[in-house]
């Protein structure tokens, strides 16, 4: 008895800090953005229940058109994420060999351990008005005067993919380490070409991999701030601007909350979306990554 | 498909360019002695690091207090987090690898769950969240918590709601490779089970232990998304270098990301090798 009642008391001390971790930082935070977005001022200082925040984006364009922009163009990266980095992960699993793919797996993921802002400060100094790229077309004569690459939307799509493709690169890359080559030969051995190879056998044996990189890319273009705000300048029209304007700047809580939510639902109706439709399960996707 | 085509080797080729090119601009403009961090080249120079700023006509980074201060906070976040990131995950790791019970899948599920909230939302959730905690306790008190306020340690928290994920993740990892007969061995010899854990497992455990304390380190440093929601006055390295590439910066800039690229390559390789040895 007492010993039972001692495990108990273990495990209980042991759930501990999951269970404060989880409820006051996870839990119960997004029940207290959730009631917070269903609630309307009436009155200075006086909130009462209400579907007037999520009323006031379908009513304004400038809410819903920045949502459904960001939704599109963060499909559109990760689309295009993935046709770069398919080359890349199918060299390194399929065709270098010992050091050398060592060596082109490291260097993919060295740009990444340094900070996002280090990356998009590149980006800046590459293709703004007194840029590298301007200053270079400028002395080959390929141009005439200073040419502002940044501040549009090719700038934000590119930094965005930049940022996404090493993951994408890293599970694509797993995926197809595990494919025999023995198939592979016989695909060729029965009459295919190299596009019907790839087609039927490389990336079907792929696809655990290809909607793992997929999810994780769409998320964290989905959700993210510094790049499209910083390369996209007042035309970066991203969504996490507008939650971040309602919260910061105008300090409308309700209204920042229920685009929280909106983005929330967007991200997982996605997550939830490629999950189903590929027949994948979330723990076996985020191991792949 | 073991042959690689040439079209196949010079893409691959311009990948890698393209992968360095952000990187190498930044490094190249930290020495140019120019007030901009753009072209023309005008020499070399290491005042963007060292420089008190009377020859270039701005401090470099070493005499500057925005710079200094904001590496400063950074550490003042990254360390806290990375400490209660490898305690807390250890503890996490022996629920998930060790303990049994109903709703474990229900837990191990919830744990995973922070990976794939939109940091921005996470931000905004305990923002709010804190905020509603905070003036209940405070009238309820009546005192001042202006430590729950938007600042250092609500941006420690606010990091801590998804790194501990990572941590966790690394920890049960090794966790699970390992082989319990030495622990029933040192039991049977008569060991404490305080003295097992600090004898036989901790030790197994320490090159995770070490790693995901780097990896939260390293996730603490670079964070932006959540910590822009939750910082105060006293900005991070990652917020006060937002601030200045907004108001278009001096090659100062440079050098801290030069300098934040080595720290961050040391790390890194230290991380390496310790997972290396975990083999």
């Amino acid at each position: 008895m007492i010993a039972k009642q001692a495990s108990r008391l273990t495990l209980f001390l042991l759930l501990a800090p999951a269970i404060l971790w989880l409820g006051l930082l996870i839990v119960l935070p997004h029940v207290e953005i959730l009631v917070l977005s269903f609630s309307e001022r009436v009155a200075p200082r006086v909130y009462a229940f209400g579907f007037g925040n999520y009323l006031e984006f379908f009513t304004e364009p400038l809410y819903w058109r920045t949502f459904a922009r960001t939704a599109f163009m963060s499909i559109l990266v990760t689309a295009l994420t993935l046709v770069l980095a398919f080359p890349i992960a199918l060299y390194i699993a399929r065709v270098a060999q010992g050091r050398l793919k060592a060596m082109l797996l490291l260097l993919c993921l060295l740009p990444f351990w340094v900070s996002e802002l280090v990356r998009t400060l590149g980006w800046m100094i590459l293709l703004r008005e007194t840029g590298v790229i301007s200053y270079a077309l400028r002395s080959i004569g390929l141009a005439g005067q200073p040419v502002e690459l940044l501040y549009n939307d090719g700038a934000v799509i590119l930094g965005l993919v930049y940022g996404g493709l090493l993951f994408m690169i890293v599970p694509l890359a797993n995926a197809l380490e595990s494919l025999e080559p023995a198939v592979v030969e016989a695909g060729y051995d029965l009459g295919g070409s190299r596009w019907t190879v790839l087609r039927r056998i490389v990336i079907p044996h792929a696809m655990p991999g290809i909607v793992a990189g997929c999810i994780i890319v769409f998320m964290l273009t989905v959700g993210n701030f510094a790049t499209p705000v910083l390369l996209g300048g007042k035309n970066g029209l991203w969504f996490t601007e507008q939650i971040y304007a309602q919260f910061i700047t105008r300090f409308n809580w309700p209204q920042g909350a229920a685009f929280g939510m909106l983005l929330l639902l967007l991200s997982s109706a996605i997550v939830w979306l490629g999950l189903r439709l590929t027949g994948q399960s979330l723990g076996t996707t985020l191991k792949q990554a | 498909m073991n042959r690689p085509s040439i079209t196949w080797k010079l893409y691959i080729a311009a990948f890698y360019l393209f992968l360095f090119a952000p990187l190498l601009v930044v490094a190249i403009f930290a020495f140019n002695a120019s007030l901009f961090p753009s072209p023309p080249w005008r020499g070399f120079t290491l005042e963007w690091f060292t420089g008190s700023g009377t020859v270039v006509g701005k401090p470099g980074v070493l005499a500057d207090p925005i710079w200094l201060e904001s590496i400063g906070n950074s550490f003042k976040v990254a360390i806290p987090v990375a400490l209660l990131a490898v305690l807390l995950g250890t503890v996490n790791a022996w629920v998930l690898e060790r303990a049994e019970f109903r709703g474990k899948t229900f837990v191990a599920m919830m744990m995973l769950w922070p990976l794939v909230i939109p940091g921005v939302v996470l931000g905004i959730s305990i923002l709010a969240f804190f905020s509603r905690v905070t003036n209940g306790l405070e009238d309820w008190l009546q005192t001042d918590l202006d430590f729950l306020r938007p600042g250092l340690p609500l941006v420690v928290l606010g990091q801590l709601s998804f790194i501990l994920t990572i941590a966790t993740l690394i920890i049960a990892a090794r966790l699970r490779k390992f082989d319990r007969s030495l622990e029933e061995a040192a039991f049977d010899l008569g060991a404490s089970r305080a003295r097992v854990l600090r004898t036989v497992t901790l030790p197994f455990l320490s090159p995770a232990l070490i790693g995901a304390g780097l990896v939260a380190l390293l996730m603490s440093f670079e964070n932006f998304n959540t910590t822009l929601m939750l910082v105060g006055s006293e900005a991070p390295l990652p917020i006060a270098m937002y601030g200045q590439m907004r108001e278009g910066a001096s090659p100062a800039i440079n050098a801290v990301s030069l300098l934040l690229m080595l720290g961050v390559g040391g790390i890194a390789s230290v991380f390496a090798l310790t997972s290396k040895a975990e083999r």
